[in-house]
């Protein structure tokens, strides 16, 4: 008797929980942390639903893992910012373009006292150097994301041998932006960050915002939809009008107008399409 | 009605535990009708004999021939243990589960276990759990419990070692009357009197080996071997 | 700033809402309020966690309990399914005498302490487009959380059933063999009557699953009203630093949790009637 009880109580939990969806037109969108955590899929995805009547459902994940689910043909698009990755993607024949979108810009985090002196360097590299030279807290994502690459490609340009770098000052997380975030604040460190991310960040303690503006950090998005050619079961439609949307004026204006904390995080540069 | 399990024929009948000879070789034919009581000091193989009879026991020499097949045997016979097994249900519940195996419905089954509880005045603890009777009502739960299916054959070990004078009577009384309407009852004890009260026949084992078997008047009057006569006597037998 | 917010309650909880972009559905406008969750923590983050769980709870948060109802339909599914599984093989286990019996208790047991990650990455590679299973399409659904999770717990049931069930049978064994049972009637009865001790290996089952966030964040992808439930949520608001938040919806799956354990044992009066 008590068995049954235990049954059927499992079993309406089963039936009042079931989710209850309608089948609308749906496609899976991998993006990366940082997009996500800027807020502006919030103010696009509605604005895809009203006009294309096109739920977008985003798996949320660093670029590396993007470009992978990608690969096996699990997402429908992706959305991520890793140009020599995306060509290489294209180029393995998984998506047919890659489409530019807009770009927002990655910006140098550290502690308010700035013991490197970076705030006031004239580009990038010089400040790099500075913490470099300072052998200052810094840490790195470490997980192949974009922003680790960007990281990577900056050292390279100082000519600094990121792998030889002593662990006592150069730490590699290998987490998401946020857990790096975490860490840094928590070991009073620099880091490098886009700046949706920073700005949304909860837990900012004793970090600031002491560089940014270099060219050299300009960050760009770009949009991959998968080849049904390659992975028959993708929705191209959905991804097509998507796309289109994405490009179209409409879009521009959401995007150059979205503002967080009164400050613009990314600019529309997309080729007008047709 | 399928013809009697019995009589059984027991042949050179052996049991070993590694080297060790807990039974055997023992041989003698266990005929219709009667209470036989397994008699012997510690250690002299009855509970070994009581479960070998039983097929519980793996023979390491030997056989035991029922006078039907061993599955129809096997079926009706029952065991009672020295500790009874109190399964997690009431005692109600308790009665019912081999009606239920056998395949009686459980209203079936309720009902009959119920007229079996009421025969032993225990119908009032039907519907406790098991595990708050006392030791006497265990163990006639127990002996309930094994005779819900009649068993032609009813097994029992040391089943009133641990109780007093009264529940030890009300047990005795009950075996008796189940004598009485038919069923073979093959018992151990160590308690002489008890033997006395109710054997028929005696087996007498000593160190493993059958050293006596008989009626029981006579066995009591006049043992035939050492160590029956010391046992009877209440010397310690070795 | 918050210690205003703290006296005037109706202002409190539209700051709390505000701050809750996971919950909220983003209406029009958004940019405006999107700026104004940005608060500084004024108050210990767990004063601001138990806050957030109690404005999330008395406003009845649509979203939370979305999340809640798909954190349940998951983890009960999943603990249905593991403990058909899982039971009747520890039974099995306790009463079968075969060859590679330790080895397969021994497996079984450092099964429980496979981490949820592998599993989560296992089934990935399964249910991906380009893996085995990749047809049915099922990545990155409720049902692939599901089958990660049911390959978690069965270890862990099937163990403790296994443990539970082994004493039962000690107990039990010279009855049910002096009765002539069969297998299937030793099992039965054995399950039947160790049925307490296997409701609580099935809500030991319950109790990992509810609280796993390692491998159905990675076959189910933290999907926004598809696969969100209560830990992707919470891994999600502490990537961004919303430890409040975090915290709230971590209070919120610790409730979840005693009244589905409270509400089990009291349809069953395991702790009611004693000992059985």
């Amino acid at each position: 008797m008590t068995l049954r009880h235990t049954l059927s109580l499992g079993l309406s939990l089963l039936i009042l929980t079931a989710p209850l969806r309608a089948a609308a037109d749906e496609m899976k969108l991998a993006v990366t942390t940082s997009f996500h955590n800027s807020g502006l899929a919030d103010v696009l995805l509605p604005a895809v639903k009203a006009d294309l009547d096109l739920t977008v459902h985003l798996l949320v994940v660093g670029t590396g893992q993007a470009l992978r689910l990608g690969r096996a043909g699990d997402v429908d698009a992706i959305l991520v910012h890793a140009k020599a990755a995306e060509e290489a993607f294209v180029a393995a024949g998984h998506a047919p373009h890659r489409t530019e979108v807009m770009y927002n810009d990655f910006v140098l985090i550290g502690p308010k006292s700035d013991p490197a002196k970076i705030a006031d360097a004239p580009d990038v590299g010089s400040a790099l150097s500075a913490i470099w030279q300072a052998r200052a807290p810094f840490v790195s994502r470490g997980d192949d994301s974009g922003t680790h690459t960007k990281e990577k490609a900056l050292w390279a340009e100082i000519g600094a041998d990121r792998t030889a770098f002593d662990p006592g000052w150069y730490r590699a997380a290998g987490a998401g932006m946020g857990a790096t975030l975490n860490l840094a604040s928590g070991l009073s460190a620099y880091v490098l960050s886009d700046r949706a991310s920073w700005l949304t960040f909860g837990n900012k303690g004793d970090l600031a915002l002491l560089f940014a503006g270099d060219a050299a950090l300009f960050n760009q998005y770009a949009y991959l939809p998968l080849d049904p050619k390659r992975h028959p079961h993708v929705n191209a439609a959905a991804t097509q009008a998507f796309e289109h949307w994405l490009t179209s004026p409409r879009a521009a204006t959401l995007i150059d107008g979205y503002r967080l904390n009164g400050a613009a995080l990314f600019h529309f540069n997309a080729a007008a399409s047709q | 009605m399928v013809g009697s399990i019995l009589p059984a024929r027991l042949e050179n009948v052996e049991v070993r535990r590694k080297s060790l000879r807990l039974l055997g070789p023992v041989s003698f034919t266990l005929v219709e009708h009667g209470i036989t009581v397994i008699m012997g000091p510690n250690g002299a193989g009855k509970s070994t004999l009581l479960r070998a009879l039983h097929g519980m026991e793996r023979l390491s020499a030997g056989a035991i021939r029922w006078a039907t097949d061993q599955q129809t045997a096997q079926q009706r016979q029952a065991f009672v243990f020295q500790t009874p097994t109190l399964m997690r249900r009431t005692v109600l519940d308790n009665v019912a589960y081999p009606l239920r195996l056998a395949g009686h419905t459980r209203k079936a089954a309720r009902g009959k276990a119920l007229a079996l509880l009421s025969n032993v005045g225990l119908a009032e603890r039907a519907d406790v759990r098991a595990s708050v009777l006392s030791g006497g009502e265990r163990q006639k739960m127990a002996l309930v419990r094994a005779l819900a299916r009649a068993p032609e054959v009813l097994f029992l070990d040391e089943a009133c070692a641990n109780l007093d004078g009264s529940a030890t009577r009300d047990i005795e009384a009950i075996l008796q009357a189940q004598a009485q309407q038919g069923t073979r009852l093959i018992l151990t004890t160590h308690d002489i009197g008890q033997a006395r009260r109710l054997a028929d026949d005696v087996l007498f084992l000593h160190r493993g080996k059958l050293v006596e078997a008989g009626p029981a008047a006579a066995f009591f009057d006049a043992p035939q071997s050492r160590a029956a006569r010391a046992y009877l006597n209440g010397d310690i037998v070795e | 700033m918050n210690a205003r917010a703290l006296l005037t309650p109706r202002e409190n909880t539209t700051q709390m809402r505000q701050m809750l972009p996971l919950l909220r559905g983003i209406p029009a406008g958004v940019p405006v309020k999107v700026a104004a969750r940005h608060w500084k923590p004024a108050m210990s983050d767990i004063t601001q966690g138990l806050l957030a769980a109690f404005t999330l709870i008395v406003t009845l948060d649509a979203d939370l309990i979305e999340i809640s109802l798909r954190s349940l339909y998951v983890t009960s599914s999943a603990v249905l399914i593991a403990s058909v599984i899982g039971l009747p093989l520890g039974c099995w286990l306790a009463l079968r005498r075969f060859r590679f019996r330790r080895a397969t208790i021994a497996v079984l047991n450092a099964l429980m302490g496979l981490p949820p990650v592998v599993v989560g990455l296992l089934v990935y590679l399964l249910l991906s487009r380009s893996g085995p299973f990749g047809v049915f399409g099922l990545l990155f659904t409720p049902a692939a959380m599901i089958i990660a999770q049911v390959i978690i717990l069965t270890p862990l049931i099937a163990s403790i059933a296994h443990q539970a069930i082994r004493d039962l049978w000690a107990d039990y064994h010279d009855l049910l063999i002096s009765l002539n049972t069969s297998r299937g009637q030793r099992m039965r009865t054995l399950l039947w009557d160790g049925r307490r001790a296997l409701l609580t290996a099935a809500l030991a089952g319950f109790g990992r699953g509810i609280g796993e966030v390692g491998a159905i964040m990675i076959v189910g992808g933290n999907i926004d009203h598809v696969t969100r439930v209560l830990t992707t949520a919470i891994a999600l608001e502490t990537g961004k630093g919303d430890f409040a938040l975090a915290l709230g919806l971590g209070f919120v799956l610790i409730g979840l949790a005693i009244t589905v354990n409270l509400a089990i044992h009291r349809l069953t009066g395991t702790e009611v009637r004693g000992r059985w």
